[in-house]
């Protein structure tokens, strides 16, 4: 298990890309590791593509090169079809859809998680079922992004909103469900 | 308190500006560079320091503000975005004659990709027009160190200094230690010299004298030499020059294949230090990896042994991507470089969010001058492209202009279009004033359109003058943007929401009718970004809009045509769908639909 991970995270502008960066960034950081990202702003925004770049570990430049991500999380099945390349042969991608998508160089897995925001009332809360999803699918790949310490930041995060917490932190469960039960 | 934080590269300068001292901070917003100011601003109101941040109504403005405190003897900033530095640049290549007596930081933030800009220039370029030291940060803890050696330098030689980001530095975020600030204030001290502070030409001959002797010393600065960051100094062969975020990627690329090539970090591309020009003397052959063009490289002494951008061995455009970098070192030090298989997809077009009030005054404009000419500005509604209603966009404030500009090119045609101009309320105010006057004293006859959301909102929801809040979010005075048109001379001048489609069509109708006589004709379309807008005051304003099934029969006209997120043709049913997840219930596609379709839920 490496310590080292180049993570991508791909979606729309508004489906809350920043935020589950933000959040794995966390994760990292608590346990005192160097962390790099790299975010989308300006024009792009507005619901054109989005892409964030995680970095955890020992490098100094904030992007990550094509074949080199250790995994993608795509919010949108189109969000796979734009930022694979990214990965390195046999990385690990993630996929909000409700199909199946087959792609033999990479470990694909797909999620609806969009279905599961819809049916926990918060159709745009679908990147933080998605991220647990994410959580399920690298459990056996890294120590990093433990279920506790994002429980832990989005607790501190909506502090003063604790049904929002709450609401979040189901969504998260029910996003690490649903990779269980694939 | 002495806590990790994830901070944002724009928040590290912000950071480095307040760590070391900065009383005054002044910016316009503009992307890669808006997060500057308000992280001074959260820093501020976190720290409790009694310092002054100010979004200005423009960046000439800021830069003049920021500089009289320099002036006065306090460690001041101004912030803005490459394409806003030629707005100030008229103050700044007078100030570097002039000298500052506290540290002054102009942060020019560029953009190579372009991701969110009209241009890719290089702001260092301008630094060496005007003759000022520019730094060069690779990160966003670097952006943090360099603010503070900048302001030594500023102050070492009593210059204005340039610090450069690009967008990887100021949209990067960094795990990096933030300590309480403690700042001690300096009092402001003009000392009143008019030989400098007012110099007319004969002492401008003078200060410029002077300024050659203070440059030809900063290229001799310790604090600045660059650094060597990767191998040994071996005096042939082969080197590497690298600077801003190329020599971050470099610096992995290098210890990843193990490369033994010296590498050298210039952290001040301009003036670059004498004793490093003769230093790569020595070098056969030397790779420069900066970004956008060749500044590092065109001081180099030996043009015949240097492979850059000017040479073109780097490509002149677009970014420098990590993977640049690695082919480009890997032809270089003559090492196998496979390429990896990539499938560049045509990406997603950005667009108006749903419900944008900037939509309805587009899809009205459209209306009511089918056949004009559309001349319009810098902002979301940019975006009004995508509706066909954008013709041109050149830079601040040039929509009302070239609007003028196309009525007198076209005044001896046998037919005359219609010229509407479409210009956001920031815009208006940075910019976009002088142009109207000059609309009134000439009598053009176009439509202007003033798009009114009431804040910035492409860059982060700036306040604008009529907001009525300042940086901090505290009040102050508000602007009356109607009071500004009449008072340059525009005699029509009718406030609507473009929400209300139908007689907002009719008032624009009624302008294109009075301005072919009159001049100028102003409608301010009055509603507020929807962002900015309240959750609860949005939900209490929300009006459905629903698919009437036996009419719809999927002409794809509202789809094309309004092209608002929400609305999309379902293949299935081959008939128009709003997606619940996006539709703000603005209820202006009720307008739209020309067969009567998409009616308000209550009146089916």
């Amino acid at each position: 298990m490496s310590n080292n991970q180049q993570i991508i995270i791909s979606g729309l502008g508004g489906q809350g890309v920043l935020f589950i960066t933000k959040l794995l960034a966390g994760a990292a950081m608590a346990d005192n590791l160097p962390v790099l990202t790299s975010e989308t702003h300006g024009m792009a925004q507005r619901g054109g593509n989005v892409i964030s770049y995680l970095k955890i570990g020992e490098f100094s430049g904030p992007l990550i090169r094509p074949a080199t991500a250790d995994a993608l999380i795509a919010l949108k099945p189109e969000s796979f079809a734009h930022h694979s390349y990214f990965l390195k042969p046999g990385g690990l991608a993630v996929v909000n859809s409700p199909n199946p998508v087959e792609d033999d160089r990479y470990r694909v897995c797909c999620g609806d998680a969009t279905a599961l925001a819809e049916k926990a009332g918060n159709v745009r809360s679908e990147n933080v079922a998605m991220l647990g999803f994410f959580l399920g699918a690298m459990k056996n790949d890294t120590h990093i992004f433990s279920p506790d310490s994002l429980a832990r930041m989005i607790k501190e995060k909506f502090q003063a909103k604790p049904a929002v917490a709450e609401n979040v932190l189901n969504l998260l469960g029910s996003g690490m469900q649903l990779f269980e039960k694939r | 308190m002495n806590t990790k934080r994830l901070i944002l590269g724009n928040e590290a300068l912000a950071y480095g500006l307040l760590k070391n001292g900065c009383q005054m901070a002044c910016a316009y917003p503009g992307t890669p560079s808006s997060e500057i100011l308000s992280a001074v601003v959260s820093l501020k109101k976190e720290m409790d320091l009694d310092i002054h941040a100010q979004w200005a109504v423009n960046e000439k403005v800021a830069f003049e503000t920021a500089y009289a405190g320099a002036q006065a003897g306090l460690r001041t900033a101004v912030a803005m975005k490459q394409v806003g530095l030629n707005v100030a640049a008229d103050p700044l290549m007078s100030s570097v004659y002039l000298g500052v007596k506290g540290g002054f930081l102009v942060i020019s933030a560029d953009d190579p990709g372009p991701h969110s800009s009209q241009t890719e220039q290089d702001s260092r370029l301008m630094a060496v027009m005007a003759k000022l030291p520019v730094l060069d940060p690779d990160s966003p803890g670097q952006a943090a160190e360099l603010a503070g050696i900048a302001f030594e330098l500023s102050e070492a030689f009593e210059i204005p200094v340039m610090l450069r980001p690009t967008t990887r530095v100021c949209h990067s975020r960094q795990s990096m230690d933030v300590e309480k600030i403690e700042m001690t204030r300096r009092e402001a001290a003009f000392d009143k010299n008019p030989g400098r502070w007012a110099a007319t030409p004969k002492f401008r001959l003078q200060l410029h004298k002077e300024l050659e002797a203070k440059l030809t010393k900063i290229a001799d600065y310790e604090p600045t030499r660059p650094r060597l960051v990767s191998g040994t100094a071996k005096g042939c062969g082969q080197a590497i020059v690298v600077a801003g975020v190329a020599a971050a990627n470099a610096r992995d690329i290098i210890k990843e294949r193990s490369l033994d090539i010296p590498v050298y970090q210039v952290v001040q591309p301009f003036p670059l230090h004498k004793e490093f020009i003769r230093q790569m003397n020595a070098y056969d052959e030397i790779l420069v990896l900066e970004e956008t063009w060749g500044v590092i490289e065109m001081q180099l002494a030996d043009k015949n042994r240097v492979k850059g951008k000017n040479t073109g061995f780097i490509s002149p455009v677009g970014e420098l991507l990590p993977e640049n970098v690695e082919e480009r070192i890997c032809a270089f030090a003559g090492v196998d470089y496979q390429a990896p298989q990539i499938t560049m997809l045509p990406g997603r077009r950005p667009t108006l969010c749903a419900g944008c009030p900037h939509r309805a005054s587009f899809y009205a404009i459209k209306k009511a001058a089918p056949k004009g000419i559309f001349t319009s500005d810098i902002g979301c509604y940019t975006l009004g492209c995508n509706l066909g209603a954008v013709d041109t966009v050149t830079c601040m404030g040039a929509g009302i202009s070239q609007a003028a500009g196309f009525t007198i090119a076209y005044a001896k045609n046998e037919k005359q279009p219609p010229v509407f101009s479409t210009i956001g309320d920031s815009t208006f105010f940075h910019s976009g004033i002088p142009g109207l006057i000059e609309t009134v004293t000439k009598k053009i006859p176009f439509v202007l359109v003033i798009l009114d959301n009431r804040t910035t909102a492409m860059t982060g929801h700036q306040p604008t003058p009529a907001s009525g809040r300042d940086a901090s979010g505290d009040s102050c005075i508000a602007v009356n943007i109607p009071a500004i048109v009449k008072g340059c001379g525009v005699n029509f001048i009718k406030i609507a929401d473009p929400y209300d489609l139908p007689a907002f069509i009719d008032i624009l109708k009624e302008a294109k009718a009075y301005c072919k006589e009159n001049g100028p004709a102003v409608v301010i379309a009055e509603h507020p970004c929807l962002l900015d807008m309240d959750r609860a005051e949005l939900k209490a304003s929300f009006k459905k809009v629903i698919v009437n099934k036996d009419i719809c029969d999927g002409c794809g006209y509202c789809v094309s045509h309004f092209e608002c997120p929400a609305l999309g043709l379902n293949n299935d049913t081959e008939q128009v769908c709003i997606d619940p997840g996006l539709c703000t219930g603005c209820a202006v596609c009720s307008f739209v639909c020309p067969k009567d379709a998409l009616v308000l839920e209550n009146q089916e």
